[in-house]
């Protein structure tokens, strides 16, 4: 018999109360019982960034934490971003510049291009790709997803 | 794939820890920082009956400065001794080290006693540990244990750590101001584990003395090479007949091949990585 857990988190701002089995993943928990369908699952072991968010502040990867692990924890995906104002010039640079194309990438690459920013990361190419490298896209080749963070960058500077 | 299903406890103090860890009806793991565990949970790589999360147990995460070492707590992630000043200023190698070691979120969760405890040959802590003769306090219900790096990394992850055991902390001595230490590491991309990578640490380089070479990515574990470090001791770090010993040793030295390079290449990368690394510390 699977052990489950009572959680209690907020997710975008809204409380939640689930009882979930302890071997559920973060981004599965989300997906599934949440239907928040915006944060992906690609490679189940943190190598290709698809399903990187926020938890308490910090991005993480959703499919190397159980569900469990976020009791109590404040959670932000890439439905959050875009509804709280967040992302809105980001999502802008991305369809302006085409830095999505199938998209599967975009949630994760928009979470850690957020991190990059926010921190008070310069418009700096190769600091931009360095701090990207751990999401993979393999629509874009990059080029326009550097562009539209050095873009986003530049923006916000000028405010 | 998904993890098999296990039994999860998350005890909100390193007691009621290693209580648990002294079980022996089951088998078990700690839980830090997942960003080694769960993909091998994820793969069925791992499949312990009982996981132990160490995320609730706050006294293990802490950097705590004495007046000759720097202690860090097990849990204590890399992107806490990235921000952390006291590391900065005392700690430059893992200043140098940190940013090669994986990714931005994987930095966010993953920890030094994880890492430390797995022993990943391709790792950048074990060498960092091993170039700067660090501590290594390990606990169980029976008391605790001091072991230097230099007798923990054992093997192909395998480590000096027994059943009921944990990392608790980690010392290294404050660099001083006449220390000098190098890094550097070939990768293909940045971030990912290295081809082949080496850490050094010096308590002067005019001339050479008591020199540490670490190299990691090369064969079963992190490696010392305690011929070259001789070599090197009264000379200068351009010294012909040192670097000639340094790579005479290299012929000699037991590469092992991985998914990314086989012996002979490491070969040539180890070769590559000292000769760059000795050339960022040379006055
Ligand atoms: C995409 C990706 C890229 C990566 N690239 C690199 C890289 O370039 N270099 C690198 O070094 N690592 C890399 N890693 C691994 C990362 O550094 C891990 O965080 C680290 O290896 C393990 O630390 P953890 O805290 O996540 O431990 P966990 O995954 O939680 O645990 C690892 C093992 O150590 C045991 N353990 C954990 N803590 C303790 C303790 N205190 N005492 C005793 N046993 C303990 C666990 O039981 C488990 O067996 C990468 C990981 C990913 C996902
Ligand atoms: S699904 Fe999490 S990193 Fe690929
Ligand atoms: S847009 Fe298709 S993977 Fe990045």
């Amino acid at each position: 018999m699977s052990q489950s857990c009572d959680i209690s988190l907020r997710v975008n701002g809204e409380t939640v109360r689930e009882r979930v089995p302890v071997r559920l993943n973060l981004v599965d928990f989300l997906r599934n019982s949440l239907g928040l369908t915006g944060s992906h699952v690609g490679c189940e072991h943190g190598v290709c960034g698809a399903c990187t968010m926020e938890v308490d502040g910090t991005m993480v990867r959703g499919c190397l934490m159980l569900a469990v692990q976020a009791d109590g924890s404040d959670i932000t995906t890439i439905e959050g971003f875009g509804e709280h104002q967040r992302a809105v010039d980001l999502q802008a640079a991305f369809k302006r510049n085409n830095a999505l194309q199938c998209g599967f990438c975009t949630p994760g690459m928009m979470a850690s291009a957020l991190e990059y920013i926010e921190a008070g990361g310069v418009a700096d190419r190769s600091a931009i790709r360095e701090h990207l490298s751990g999401n993979y896209c393999r629509c874009t080749g990059y080029q326009s997803i550097v562009d539209a963070v050095v873009e986003v960058i530049g923006e916000r500077a000028a405010k | 794939m998904k993890a098999a299903d296990f039994a999860y406890e998350k005890p909100d103090n390193l007691n009621a820890a290693l209580e648990l860890l002294a079980r022996e009806d089951c088998d078990m793991q700690v839980l830090a920082g997942g960003q080694s565990l769960m993909p091998m949970m994820n793969f069925r790589l791992a499949q312990p009956e009982l996981l132990v999360d160490l995320n609730g147990v706050s006294e293990l995460s802490f950097i705590e400065e004495q007046p000759e070492t720097i202690t860090i707590g097990a849990m204590t992630r890399y992107a806490n001794l990235a921000a952390s000043d006291v590391i900065k200023e005392h700690v430059p190698l893992f200043q140098m080290a940190l940013p090669h070691i994986a990714h931005s979120a994987v930095r966010n969760r993953g920890t030094i006693g994880g890492s430390t405890a797995l022993a990943d040959p391709a790792a950048e802590m074990p060498a960092l540990l091993l170039a700067l003769e660090a501590t290594i306090t390990v606990v169980s219900v029976g008391g605790a244990r001091e072991i230097p790096a230099n007798d923990f990394f054992l093997g192909l992850y395998e480590t000096a750590l027994q059943d009921g055991e944990i990392i608790k902390s980690i010392a290294i001595k404050k660099a001083k101001p006449q220390n000098r230490f190098g890094f550097y590491e070939l990768a293909r991309r940045h971030g990912d584990y290295a081809m082949a990578g080496v850490a050094i640490a010096s308590t002067s380089i005019d001339p050479v003395c008591d020199l540490r070479i670490a190299l990691f990515s090369v064969s079963d574990k992190a490696h010392r090479l305690p011929h070259a470090e001789l070599a090197f001791e009264g000379e200068n770090l351009d010294d012909t007949e040192a670097r000639d010993a340094a790579f005479q040793e290299l012929d000699d030295f037991d590469f092992r091949g991985d998914l990314n390079a086989d012996g002979d290449t490491k070969r040539h990368l180890a070769r590559v990585v000292l000769t760059r690394a000795l050339e960022t510390m040379m006055p």
